[in-house]
């Protein structure tokens, strides 16, 4: 029955040798699928590359029939899991911080990582700058706490919000992913790039 | 610069969908073992955390930010989950690049741009996406995708907002891609 570090199943210290070894599974999928580059990045943006588009979508849908199906089968105690909290304000702020971020950077941070583990030097630069970015809010936070705590709804998930059972917005977003994944796949005959 | 692009390929990329399933799967697996989602910019946080602990030891009352930092997480910040998991990332990075042959150090950017123009801009978009991530609660990994898969509305709200603005200033800055 899982989750098996908070049913203590396994140590906090196991958990923490897990977490290395789960980051390397990390790494290495993204670096195998092109994370590591940019130009690969922001290919989904002017529709000449979506890797991305398809990686992160496929991803985020296999992750979470994988929980709906084990909780369903008794395997894991959803009440368990984390389930990141919602404030609508700084979601939103962030958000579009983060993505004008991504946009000029190329590069998420974990991504960044990836670039710089293969010698990209733009994702060191970039990894220097999140540490800028994470001093400044640190030093900085008075003047953004109202935001930061803003418009707190407790931890709502979406299918409740939209008053559907779980499997069914399950199956919404599966259809929505695959028809972004046929645009993706026209946009790419589109807008071709020979080399990047 | 095309001879780099060879050699930079000189194996191919995985399937993208198969890839994704591959990510669906460590991020279950992360799910499974730890109750919780991957992450990038929290290890990020417990590297400055730890900086600033170690210059100011008072720092934890005196700033706010690191007072409510210190309250969710216990003991050193540097033996955290997202570390040891970040750690992973660069090893799992280097491996797969290792086995297909591009390791190489390089400033990777557009022929039309110089390395020199998309360092800065690299450095402003990191410095941008460090302050989001803070203010957010997490970045890509941690809020939008993690969040999606246990269907947290604020994964889903984050994620939008994210690739919503990404896509809306695409055409300002795109003598540095295209």
């Amino acid at each position: 029955m899982g989750p098996l570090a908070p049913y203590e199943i396994i140590s906090e210290n196991t958990n923490f040798l897990l977490a290395f070894f789960i980051g390397i599974a990390f790494g290495w999928v993204l670096e195998s699928s092109g994370f590591s580059s940019s130009r690969k990045l922001a290919g989904v943006f002017y529709g000449y590359d979506t890797v991305v588009l398809k990686v992160f979508f496929t991803g985020a849908i296999t992750a979470m029939l994988g929980l709906l199906f084990m909780s369903l089968f008794g395997w894991v105690d959803l009440d368990l899991i984390y389930v990141n909290p919602t404030y609508l304000t700084s979601a939103i702020v962030g958000g579009v911080i983060m993505g004008a971020g991504f946009i000029m950077g190329g590069f998420c941070p974990g991504t960044s990582f990836c670039g710089a583990a293969i010698g990209k030097i733009d994702a060191m630069v970039f990894i220097g700058g999140l540490f800028i970015g994470v001093y400044g809010f640190t030093f900085t936070y008075p003047w953004w706490e109202k935001m930061y705590m803003a418009k707190f709804l407790g931890f709502p998930k979406v299918s409740d919000k939209l008053g559907m059972s779980d499997g069914f917005f399950g199956l919404l977003l599966i259809l929505v992913a695959i028809g972004m994944f046929i645009v993706a796949e026209w946009a790419e005959k589109k807008f071709p790039r020979e080399e990047y | 610069m095309s001879d780099n692009t060879k050699t930079e390929r000189g194996k191919k990329y995985l399937n993208p969908y198969l890839g994704g399933v591959l990510l669906g799967l460590v991020l279950l697996a992360a799910n499974f073992v730890s109750g919780r989602g991957l992450g990038a910019s929290g290890a990020v946080k417990s590297v400055v955390a730890t900086s600033i602990e170690a210059v100011n030891k008072d720092a934890v009352n005196t700033m706010p930010f690191m007072a409510e930092y210190a309250q969710s997480h216990s003991g050193s910040p540097m033996k955290s989950w997202l570390v040891f998991e970040m750690l992973g990332v660069l090893v799992g990075g280097f491996l797969s690049g290792a086995v297909a042959g591009r390791l190489k150090l390089k400033v990777e950017h557009s022929p039309k741009i110089t390395s020199r123009r998309r360092l800065i801009f690299a450095l402003a978009g990191g410095i941008l996406f460090g302050f989001g991530s803070q203010l957010g609660r997490g970045c890509t990994s941690g809020s939008a995708l993690s969040g999606m898969a246990v269907l947290s509305m604020g994964g889903f709200i984050t994620m939008m907002a994210i690739f919503g603005t990404a896509f809306a200033l695409a055409y300002f800055f795109r003598r540095n891609w295209i």
